[in-house]
């Protein structure tokens, strides 16, 4: 932004990250009742098509976006954390519902206290679950970063 | 009316049967429940299987019940719910296992259904299943030491397998 950057390659840059935050394959994994909130955002009435986040791929060699969606438990974790190493670079994390942002209602033996103990997370949407509404706004804010990190 | 008196009979068929195990019996609104000694519980599973006036095909659920706080001895109870979908009646059956010693027959040969219910109550409270053909954890990891829902064991205890020990 300042100094060794010039006109052409920050023009570059927005271009790749206009690029990059429009068509975002993600990978939802879904534990938990949160998924139910996954599935009305991804359906007809609000629609994530028209955000270009349209297409689920369910293997982590091919999406960017990693929606963690639902409580995780320990013996979850490990597999967690397996399915965030194998995807490439450059990728997201967005903590969908509050069992993943901070472990939500869960103060137990078996519940995670919030995926950001085991990774690191862009985006988190609290809500037990969260409206879609709320799963569209922190998609934008998500967008929003895509769009001013460096690409 | 009729209804009354076949549930009132699945006790009193098996009360007059084993008088010496069966160590108390009860009857709420339609709820039978027999408490019968640890050591004859195959016997009496077996009669209660097998023996066609009462013909309990399906166990229908296998848990335990911790009284610790209770100071109740002996301090776990094993409950079974068995069902007739022939005759249509129900019958719990509670043996008290204590602390010291806790192992029970296992099920398995008579109902395969106890199989995962014992894996779970292991799992869970401790409680060794003789003759069980795989007794190992079910919902937690290997490496998980104690049993999660016995009244002493904290908690907010965590171990994760991953990840800071908080």
């Amino acid at each position: 932004m300042f100094g060794s950057e010039s006109f052409l390659t920050s023009k570059l840059n927005d271009m790749v990250g206009w690029a990059r935050k429009f068509s975002l394959f993600q990978y939802p994994f879904v534990t938990a009742c949160c998924g139910l909130e996954y599935m009305s955002v991804a359906c007809a009435d609000h629609d994530i098509d028209r955000f270009g986040a349209g297409l689920p791929r369910f293997s982590p060699r091919q999406s960017d976006v990693l929606m963690v969606v639902g409580t995780i438990s320990h013996k979850m974790a490990p597999v967690l954390k397996r399915i965030y190493d194998q995807m490439c670079e450059p990728k997201w994390v967005v903590a969908f519902g509050v069992c993943t942002c901070t472990g939500g209602f869960y103060d137990n033996y078996a519940t995670v206290m919030g995926i950001d103990t085991i990774m690191p997370v862009d985006v988190y949407i609290p809500g037990c679950p969260p409206r879609p509404e709320n799963v569209l706004d922190g998609l934008m804010k998500l967008q929003e970063k895509i769009q001013h990190q460096q690409q | 009316m009729a209804q009354h008196l076949k549930t009132m009979s699945v006790l009193d068929r098996i009360s007059g049967k084993f008088q010496n195990i069966i160590l108390e019996t009860h009857f709420f609104r339609g709820d039978e429940t027999v408490l019968v000694r640890k050591e004859a519980i195959r016997d009496i599973m077996n009669f209660l299987k097998s023996d066609p006036e009462l013909d309990f095909n399906i166990l229908m659920d296998l848990t335990a019940v911790d009284y610790f706080w209770m100071f109740k001895k002996p301090r776990f109870e094993v409950v079974y719910h068995l069902y007739s979908l022939v005759k249509k009646h129900r019958i719990r059956v509670k043996i008290g296992v204590d602390d010291r010693e806790p192992i029970v027959d296992s099920m398995v040969s008579i109902w395969p259904a106890a199989d995962w219910y014992e894996r779970e109550v292991w799992d869970m409270f401790g409680i060794q299943f003789a003759a069980h053909p795989n007794l190992k954890r079910i919902l937690m990891y290997e490496e998980f030491v104690g049993h999660p829902l016995r009244k002493d064991y904290p908690v907010n205890k965590r171990q994760p397998l991953i990840g800071p020990k908080n």
